[in-house]
């Protein structure tokens, strides 16, 4: 339930914003450490360093985060109402996965206004695979009332490595959650913060120009043999920091590494949606990109951070 | 008779795997009841997303005391094989031990162990447990800081054993922490407090009050039955699907049936993509208004919830998803249209078909000239299986298929019926895919089997040039299905055709690209060598087809032995002309003959180091039975080849029966082996000529029986 006290424009069923603070609140209570986004280009919130590395290891870790996630070929111009090239991701990663984390996920669904009396939430089959990062995990696509709104999975293994204990990761995709607790259509109608009138502001006022500029970019003019150089570049840095980070049974430079694997991987993005990689090529592309997850994966684990 | 109840309670298990695991548990738990001497009425298992059940009905409260003699060595044996003795039996000294008089061996040891049977209940405590560390789900996993794999966390586990009347105990076992109760809960949202159950009926009763359908045919049912209500109420009808309503079953544990709604307009996309659409994302079933049996604007959703506002919210949350979807298939289907399918053929230029094969584009190309050439001899028009072979592969570039790639060939018929092509070209879009499976339906219609011959016999002429071939269980693009649907449409629409020629001379004209800056330049004689290799991968796929139809596998090898064969349709009218005279009584003791001879040849062909070939000298046929085979071998040949040219096998096969006579009278007065070696050569070229006019319809050494 929503919490009564709060004024009409926190509330999450009203503002965009409202909701993933209501969201980073809710996981603060259950001891996460909140952070920001991380500061690079990336896919999925999943690529975050406090998810991919952080899942490895013996130590315990719980952190909750938004992410802005890049998915250059998904980008519509702005004239779809629900694609988008750059949308956020809610990221919650427990390790070790609580007994109890379904009822906090729904804990959760309920916070944001999504009555559990009325509405039906669903836990479907959906495995996860990311060939790029060399991981998978099961769990499901949770549906609410016909629609997927968010991503539960139990980490199996992160850059080839199995993951003992085993991290559970929430992924909630905020505008379509958005949309649906504040029942509009189309992603940019929702309501940004939770004004009325002259001062409310919509997802469309912060971010409909950049739809349109990205997807030119994306699929028209991103500068192709800029990237072809810079994913050469990133992927021959990152085997340059892993050799020289190095120490033996330590490893010293895993996080510096690791960033240039999430570079990577979304140059690789681009040129994927420039449409100048064959099938065959991207294919090898993506195991190049895996190769960096690995190697890096290995340095973590060499880390304080990693349990060494 | 006690009763065990068994139920694993965990996360959601994924719909698919479901029924699978129900049986499986069923069988482990009393497989390994029986092996321990625990023997039982019966067995039924029970499985919802949340919990994987067993009730065992009728076990004995024990199992029974066993006792065993165990044969020891004869009285005053060596220390040694004493103390084995001893240890072996577990007895303290030998003096527990009984003696035995065996009148030949003399005397010896005997020790009687009695093995107490254990309560069922402890036996019970033992299964259990290894069951669930090895159960085989086909996906399993780990879950916080345990080693345990479980298809999804596995949370608690109620275990009761005990008869009808008494209260059950709860048999004690733990599972990596953990521990067998008598506790379990009900639904998750409707019913989630815990409450303790004794047995299967107290077990269904209290599941069926906290909301719970256990057994999963009685969810199918409802599911079934109140959708059917539903339907009927709106007067439309439900358009059953079992896939779905498998899937579905799995999804609740409480079944609560709505229907909802969409815009008429909708209804404009072709039902299979209203039904695709609405199945495929939303598992959801559509209805067809029985007055015009098209799609109506409604659907049926099964939820899991006994909703406070009775379902409105459900059904508005489903119908605004659906509505989504709708506009995406809506608006691929528009814009597939006004695009039109010609628009997608430069696309072709620019997609692999296989790095090693090149484009599409050069493949449509090929596919459509072989479809030329195979059109006259299927009774095809070669200009509309040009058109067809040309146009059928464009649908794959279209939006609709892009989403749902099941509808390829359907969407190309539509498209091609919308843009008024010829009727038998839109057939083949669709059909030229068929057959997709062993119970999928061959192409009738002549243009369609052109393409969908072209189609298929490019495809395996291609990957054999690259020498990509199936290998063992490796067949990864489809070549047996692609050579097995050849097969069928030739031999279900009764075509002859000679393949080898087709293949030598597809393979011959195939152009391959060029791959990482290299030019492959295959040897001469190579596309010869191919087509021959792939006839043969041809006659191996088509000796399955027959065998799995019933046809003897040794005849089927019999007819394949003759070299050249290619014409796949007569060779298995000869095939069953040939089953039919060997059950004749002429057939029988022809192949007796035949066999005498070829043995003796065999033998005698060892002997001298060299082989017997006809034809035979007449001036050396001395006895009048030679004589009479001679010339019968004669006739017999000449009868052969006009019934052979004019494929009357029944003929053939009673030109061959006039053999058996002469044969047996050859048998019956001549000595093949005459002392005369001029003699004795020319009876054994005489057995051989039996051997070369059999040939004819197939080799007769491999025949058994």
């Amino acid at each position: 339930m929503i919490d009564p006290a709060l004024p009409p424009h926190m509330r999450p069923d009203r503002s965009f914003q409202a909701l993933l603070l209501t969201l980073q609140r809710f996981w603060a209570d259950q001891g996460c450490v909140i952070l920001q986004p991380y500061d690079m280009e990336v896919g999925a919130g999943t690529f975050h360093p406090a998810t991919t590395l952080r899942a490895l290891g013996p130590k315990p870790w719980k952190a909750a985060y938004v992410q802005p996630s890049r998915r250059p070929k998904d980008g519509r111009y702005g004239e779809n109402p629900n694609r988008l090239q750059h949308y956020y991701q809610f990221q919650v990663i427990l390790k070790p996965s609580p007994d109890n984390l379904q009822e906090l996920y729904l804990k959760s669904l309920d916070a944001i206004g999504v009555d559990l009396k009325i509405h039906d939430v669903r836990f479907v089959e959906d495995d996860w695979e990311s060939p790029t990062l060399g991981a998978w995990g099961l769990g499901w696509e949770c549906w609410c009332d016909g629609m997927e709104v968010s991503q539960f999975t139990y980490f199996q293994q992160v850059a080839g490595f199995e993951c003992a204990p085993v991290a559970g990761e929430l992924t909630y995709g905020l505008e379509r959650l958005a949309m649906y607790v504040q029942g509009v259509e189309n992603v940019y109608d929702l309501n940004f913060n939770g004004r009325e009138g002259a001062e409310k502001t919509s997802y469309g006022d912060v971010f409909l120009q950049a739809e349109q500029e990205y997807s030119r970019h994306n699929f028209e003019y991103a500068d192709t043999d800029m990237l072809l150089e810079q994913f050469r570049m990133a992927e021959g840095a990152c085997h340059k920091y892993l050799a020289a980070g190095d120490a033996g049974e330590k490893h010293l430079m895993a996080l510096p590494a690791y960033d240039q694997c999430i570079k990577a991987s979304h140059v690789f993005n681009l040129l994927d949606a420039r449409g100048v990689i064959s099938v065959t090529e991207r294919q090898s592309y993506i195991l190049r990109v895996r190769e960096l997850a690995k190697a890096c994966g290995a340095a973590w684990l060499k880390t304080a951070g990693g349990g060494a | 008779m006690p009763d065990l109840l068994l139920e694993l309670f965990s996360e959601e298990i994924p719909a698919r795997m479901q029924a699978q695991a129900a049986d499986t548990l069923r069988k482990l738990v009393t497989d390994a009841l029986v092996n321990r001497g625990l023997l039982y009425e019966g067995a039924k298992a029970f499985v919802t997303p949340r919990r994987l059940a067993l009730a065992v009905h009728g076990l004995p409260g024990k199992q029974a005391d066993q006792r065993e003699e165990k044969k020891g060595p004869r009285v005053g044996a060596p220390e040694q094989a004493l103390a084995g003795f001893l240890k072996s039996a577990g007895l303290a000294s030998i003096d527990q031990a009984k003696i035995q008089s065996d009148p030949k061996k003399g005397d010896f040891y005997i020790a009687v162990v009695e093995k107490k049977g254990r309560p069922t209940a402890e036996v019970i405590a033992e299964v259990i447990p290894e069951v669930i560390r090895t159960f085989p789900w086909p996906k399993s996993m780990r879950w916080g800081t345990g080693s345990l794999r479980w298809v999804r966390p596995l949370h608690s586990i109620l275990c009761t054993f005990g008869a009808e009347g008494d209260e059950p105990e709860v048999v004690t076992f733990e599972v990596e922490g953990i521990t067998a109760s008598n506790i379990t809960r009900g639904h998750r949202f409707l019913a989630p407090a815990p409450f303790t159950v004794k047995r299967l009926d107290d077990w269904m009763a209290k599941l069926e009050a906290a909301k719970v359908v256990a057994d999963r045919d009685r969810r199918k049912d409802i599911i079934l039955n109140d959708a059917k209500d539903l339907a009927l109420a709106a007067g439309l009808e439900l358009v059953e699907d079992d896939g779905l309503l498998d899937e579905v079953c799995g999804l609740v544990e409480w079944p609560v049936v709505l229907m909802g709604a969409f815009e008429e307009r909708f209804l404009d996309i072709p039902d299979e993509v209203i039904r695709a659409t609405i199945r495929a994302n939303q598992k959801c079933f559509v209805l067809k208004d029985p007055k015009t049996g098209r799609l109506a604007n409604r659907f049926i959703l099964i939820s899991n919830l006994v909703a406070t506002d009775g379902g409105a919210a459900i059904v508005a949350g489903n119908e605004r998803v659906i509505r989504a979807r709708l506009s995406d298939a809506k608006f691929f289907w528009d814009t597939d249209r006004a695009n039109g399918l010609e628009s997608r053929m430069p696309k072709f230029d620019h997609i692999t078909f296989h790095e090693k094969l090149g484009t599409q584009a050069a493949r449509i190309a090929r596919i459509a000239n072989l479809a030329t050439i195979i059109a006259p001899q299927v009774g095809a028009d070669p200009v509309l299986a040009e058109e067809a072979a040309l146009i059928a592969k464009a649908d794959l570039l279209t939006e609709v298929v892009g989403e749902f790639p099941e509808l390829q060939g359907l969407m190309g018929r539509y498209y091609a019926q919308g843009e008024g092509m010829a009727a038998e070209v839109a057939a083949a879009c669709e059909e030229h895919y068929k057959p997709q499976g062993p119970g999928d339906r061959t192409p009738t219609a002549p243009v369609s089997i052109a393409v969908a011959l072209a189609d298929k016999i490019d495809t395996l002429v291609g990957f054999w040039a690259i020498d990509e071939k199936p290998t063992g269980s490796k067949d990864p693009y489809a070549l047996r299905r692609a050579a097995l649907g050849v097969i069928r449409i030739i031999l279900e629409n009764g075509l002859r055709l000679k393949l080898s020629s087709l293949f030598a001379d597809l393979a011959e004209r195939l152009e391959l690209p060029e791959v990482k800056g290299e030019f492959r330049y295959r040897t001469p004689g190579a596309a010869t060598e191919e087509a021959a290799d792939l006839l043969s991968f041809f006659a191996d796929r088509l000796k399955v087809y027959l065998r799995e139809n019933g046809a003897r596998f040794d005849l089927v090898d019999a007819v394949f032995a003759l070299p050249g064969q290619d014409d796949l349709f007569e060779l298995v009218l000869r095939m069953k002309a040939l089953a039919r005279f060997l059950e004749s009584e002429d057939g029988k003791t022809l192949l007796a003959g035949y066999r005498r001879a070829a043995s003796i040849l065999r033998i005698e062909e060892k002997k001298d180091g060299k082989a017997f070939k006809g034809p035979t000298s007449a001036a050396l046929l001395k006895e009048e039975a030679e004589e009479k085979l001679a010339a019968a071998i004669d006739d017999v040949k000449e009868h052969l080849a006009k019934t052979i040219a004019a494929e009357d096998f029944e003929g053939a096969m009673t030109a061959l029966s006039d053999l058996r006579a002469p044969v047996d009278a050859f048998f019956e007065a001549v000595t093949v082996n005459a002392e005369d070696a001029a003699l004795r050569e020319n009876r054994l070229k005489l057995l051989d000529e039996i051997r070369t006019a059999t040939r004819a319809i197939a080799d007769f050494d491999r025949i058994e029986g």
